[in-house]
C-alpha cells in the first residue's frame, strides 16, 4: 500500500468520529463565537455587527456577576465535598464489611436516578412543615425553615442536592481504582504497624491520584454543568440567589430568545472552563504519577 | 437467497410502495397540539379525550395533542419549534405572550379564518375581559381556552375553629389581616403549626402581585405593551401589604411560597386561606376532606384580579390546511357545551357567557356556587401584565417581587429597579 493510500485510509478512517465532534463541538463553538459579536436577529430588526457590545452588556448586568459568584460558591461546595466524599465511601465499602454490597448500591442509587426525579424528590424534602427534613427536625423541635424560599438558605440546599446525586459515581471510579492496588501493601503496612489513617495518607492517596485528577476534572465540569435541578426547583430564586451561569445562559437564549447575549455569556463560560482546565492538566498532572 | 427470488421479492415491495402512497396520500390532515399543565389534576388525559372526540366528529383531521410543561416551557418550545421550521399548528400558551408571539412573526390572527357569520359570530362570544389580552391592532390574536382569575379559598373548619363566621369571606384588606391573625397558631417557641394566609410567590408572583396592585388602584401597564408603571405609589402600597403580612404580622409564611405545593398545604390545614388560581377548583374539591369556601379577593380600594390562563394560537409557520384544522379544533373546543365541560372538569372559567346558560353548567353551579365566583369576578378583573418582550419585563417584575419578600430590598427599592429595567427594555418600543 502507498503512502498516501495509507495515509487516506487513516483518515477515511478517522472521518466519522471526527466529522461528530466537528458538528456537535468544534462548529457550534465557533458559531457561538461570531455570534456574540452580533446583535440578535429579530424580525422587524435583522442582525448588525455589535462589537464588544454584547460583552460590555453582560459585564454590566448585575444579575451576570450573581451568577457568577454564585456558581464560584456551587463550585467550592460541591467540588471538594462530593470527591471527598466519594473517596471515603469507596474506602470504606472496599474492605470487607457485612452488607457490602448493599451499602455500595445505596451509595449508587442517587447516580441511576434522573436529574430531574431527584430534584422533585428533594422538592419534597424541603417542603415546608410536612416535608421531609421538617418533620424530621420537627421531631427535635426546632421550628420548621422555608429553605428553598429565602435567599440565605437556597444556594446551600440545591448544593447538597448536587453533592447528594455524584457522590456515588465518582465513588465508583475510586472503588475500582482501589481493587487494583495490589494486596501485598497493605499486608506490608500491617506488618510495619502503619496505623489506618496512615496507609491511607501515605500509600492508598498518592496511589488514587490518577483517578483524583480525572474525578476533579469531572467535579468541575459538573459544577458549572448541573443545572436541571434549579430549573425544577427554584427557577434561579428567590430573587437571582439560586441563579448559576448555564441557568443565566438558558434564561437569556430560551426565555427571552436573546442569542446574541446568551452567546457572549456562553464564550465566557467557556473561556474560564478553559483556563481552569489548563491550570488542572498544567498543576495537577505534575504531582500525579502513573504506575 | 436465489439472485430471482431476490428480485421477485423486491419487485413486490416496490409495487407495494407504489400501491400504498396514493393511498397515504389521501389520510387526514394531522396537526399538533402543543398545551401546558399548570393546575392539578388529570389535565393530559381530559385534552386527550378532547382529541379523540373532535377526530370522531371530524374524520379527515387528526389532532396530536402533546403535553409541553408548564406555560413557560410551552412558549420556550413553541418558539424553539418556529425557529427550526415547523412549528405545531395550534398551541395553548399565556395569553400575555401575545406581543412577544407577534413581534417574531410566530402567530395568524384568526380573523384571516374566520370567514363566514357563524365563525365571526363565535369571535366575539367570548368575554370582553378575556379579549383585552387577546386582541391588539384590531385583530384577534388568541381564542380563550382555559381563563381564569386568582380566588381566595378559605377552610370553614379552621374558620369556626377560630370563632369566625364559618360562611364569610374576609371581604377587604382590614379583615383580610384580622381573620388571618385570628387563624395563625403559633406555639411557644415561635414555630408556627398553621398560618393565616399564603399567596404563593414561585414562578410568576407578578401574578398573584396583581391581585394586590388592582385592589389598590394601580394599573401595571398600558395597553399598547410599551409602557409600565411599577413604581407608583399605589403599586408600593400594595406590596408593601403583601410584605407585611410575613415580616410585620407572620400571619404569611416568611420568603417565598411555593406555588405548586400551595394546594397541598392548604389539603394538609397548614393554612386556613390562600390565593391561588380558580383552575385549581376542582383539584380542590377532590382532594380537600373539610367544607371549603371560595370567594373574590377582598378589596382594597376597590376589588380586582388579573385574568390569567392560556389561549389558543394558530402558528404561521404552519401550512395553511393545518393551520385551517387547527381552526376548526379551536372554534369546537370552545363551543358552549364543551366550553362548559371544561369548566367542571377544572375549575377554569368557561370562556363565553353562553356556556353558563347550558344545563351542565347551570346545574353545577347550582349544587356548587364556587364555580361561578371566578365568573362574577370577570366584573373587577383587569388584563394580566403584558408588554413586548414579556417574558424579560415580568422578570424584572419578580425578581423585585422576590427581592421584597425575602428582605433584601425594600417594597420601594425593588419595585423602582423593576421599573428601571422593564424602562430600559421597553423604551425601543415607543
Amino acid at each position: 500500500m502507498s503512502r498516501f493510500s495509507a495515509a487516506l485510509h487513516g483518515w477515511l478512517l478517522l472521518l466519522p468520529a471526527m466529522a461528530l465532534l466537528m458538528l456537535f463541538t468544534h462548529w457550534p463553538a465557533l458559531g457561538t463565537l461570531i455570534d456574540s459579536f452580533y446583535t440578535t436577529p429579530r424580525p422587524r430588526r435583522p442582525s448588525v455587527f455589535a462589537g464588544w457590545d454584547n460583552y460590555r452588556q453582560i459585564l454590566d448586568d448585575p444579575i451576570f456577576w450573581q451568577a457568577l459568584t454564585n456558581n464560584l460558591w456551587f463550585a467550592v461546595g460541591t467540588i471538594p465535598v462530593s470527591v471527598g466524599l466519594a473517596m471515603l465511601m469507596a474506602v470504606w465499602v472496599n474492605d470487607r464489611i457485612a452488607g457490602r454490597t448493599l451499602v455500595r448500591m445505596a451509595y449508587f442509587t442517587p447516580t441511576v436516578l434522573p436529574m430531574i426525579a431527584v430534584a422533585n424528590i428533594w422538592l419534597f424534602f424541603y417542603t415546608p412543615q410536612y416535608g421531609l427534613l421538617a418533620q424530621l427536625f420537627g421531631v427535635f423541635g426546632a421550628t420548621t425553615q422555608n429553605w428553598l424560599g429565602s435567599k440565605d438558605t437556597a444556594l446551600i440546599c440545591v448544593t447538597v442536592v448536587a453533592i447528594w446525586k455524584e457522590a456515588g459515581f465518582f465513588m465508583i471510579f475510586y472503588l475500582a481504582a482501589l481493587q487494583q492496588m495490589p494486596p501485598n501493601l497493605a499486608e506490608a503496612a500491617a506488618l510495619e504497624g502503619a496505623s489506618r489513617w496512615h496507609f491511607f495518607r501515605r500509600v492508598q492517596f498518592p496511589l488514587l491520584m490518577p483517578t483524583t485528577l480525572f474525578v476533579l476534572v469531572n467535579a468541575v465540569i459538573n459544577a458549572f454543568r448541573t443545572v436541571d435541578h434549579i430549573v425544577v426547583m427554584t427557577r434561579g430564586g428567590p430573587d437571582n440567589a439560586t441563579s448559576l451561569l448555564l441557568f443565566r445562559i438558558y434564561e437569556l437564549g430560551f426565555g427571552f430568545w436573546d442569542t446574541s447575549l446568551a452567546s457572549a455569556m456562553t464564550v465566557i463560560l467557556l473561556l474560564g472552563l478553559g483556563l481552569i482546565a489548563l491550570a488542572q492538566y498544567g498543576f495537577l498532572e505534575r504531582r500525579l504519577h502513573y504506575r | 437467497m436465489k439472485r430471482r427470488t431476490f428480485l421477485q421479492g423486491a419487485a413486490a415491495a416496490a409495487g407495494t410502495a407504489v400501491i400504498a402512497k396514493p393511498a397515504i396520500a389521501q389520510a387526514a390532515t394531522e396537526f399538533t397540539l402543543f398545551f401546558p399543565v399548570a393546575v392539578g389534576g388529570p389535565i393530559t388525559k381530559l385534552i386527550d379525550t378532547m382529541a379523540v372526540d373532535f377526530e370522531k366528529e371530524n374524520p379527515s383531521i387528526k389532532v396530536k395533542p402533546v403535553y409541553a410543561g408548564t406555560y413557560q416551557e410551552t412558549l420556550v418550545k413553541l418558539m424553539t419549534a418556529h425557529k427550526g421550521g415547523s412549528a405545531p399548528a395550534l398551541s395553548v400558551v399565556l395569553s400575555t405572550d401575545m406581543f412577544t408571539l407577534i413581534d417574531d412573526d410566530a402567530i395568524v390572527a384568526f380573523d384571516d379564518f374566520a370567514k363566514s357569520e357563524d365563525d365571526k359570530k363565535w369571535l366575539q362570544s367570548f368575554f370582553p375581559a378575556f379579549m383585552e389580552n387577546s386582541q391588539t391592532a384590531g385583530k384577534t390574536w388568541g381564542a380563550p381556552f382555559q381563563r381564569s382569575t386568582v380566588v381566595l379559598y378559605w377552610n370553614k373548619e379552621l374558620f369556626k375553629d377560630a370563632g369566625l363566621d364559618p360562611d364569610k369571606a374576609p371581604a377587604n384588606w382590614a379583615e383580610q389581616l384580622a381573620f388571618a391573625q385570628k387563624l395563625t397558631k403559633a406555639d411557644a417557641s415561635g414555630g408556627v403549626s398553621q398560618w393565616g394566609i399564603q399567596v404563593p410567590a414561585t414562578g410568576f408572583p407578578y401574578w398573584l402581585f396583581q391581585g394586590f396592585s388592582t385592589q389598590a388602584g394601580a394599573i401595571l401597564m398600558n395597553p399598547e405593551g410599551n409602557r409600565t408603571f411599577f413604581d407608583k405609589p399605589e403599586v408600593v402600597e400594595a406590596l408593601s401589604y403583601w410584605v407585611d403580612l410575613s415580616r410585620k404580622h407572620k400571619v404569611h409564611p416568611p420568603g417565598i411560597v411555593e406555588w405548586g405545593t400551595t394546594p397541598k398545604d392548604f389539603f394538609e390545614k397548614k393554612v386556613a386561606m390562600m390565593w391561588t388560581t380558580t383552575g385549581n377548583l376542582t383539584n380542590v374539591r377532590t382532594n380537600a376532606k373539610f367544607p371549603f369556601g371560595v370567594a373574590m379577593l377582598p378589596a382594597g380600594k376597590r376589588r380586582g384580579s388579573p385574568t390569567g390562563g392560556g389561549n389558543f394560537y394558530i402558528s404561521a409557520k404552519a401550512p395553511k390546511a393545518q393551520q385551517e384544522a387547527a381552526f376548526r379544533f379551536a372554534k369546537w373546543a370552545t363551543q358552549p357545551q364543551r366550553a362548559a365541560q371544561w369548566c367542571v372538569d377544572t375549575g377554569y372559567v368557561a370562556v363565553r357567557k353562553d356556556a353558563f346558560e347550558t344545563e351542565a353548567l347551570k346545574k353545577y353551579v347550582a349544587e356548587f356556587p364556587a364555580a361561578a365566583v371566578a365568573r362574577d369576578q370577570l366584573e373587577f378583573a383587569v388584563a394580566e401584565l403584558s408588554t413586548h418582550e414579556n417574558q424579560r419585563v415580568t422578570k424584572a417584575l419578580n425578581d423585585g417581587l422576590q427581592a421584597a419578600l425575602t428582605g433584601t430590598k425594600t417594597p420601594e427599592q425593588g419595585l423602582k429597579d423593576a421599573q428601571v429595567e422593564a424602562e430600559r427594555i421597553l423604551v425601543r418600543y415607543r
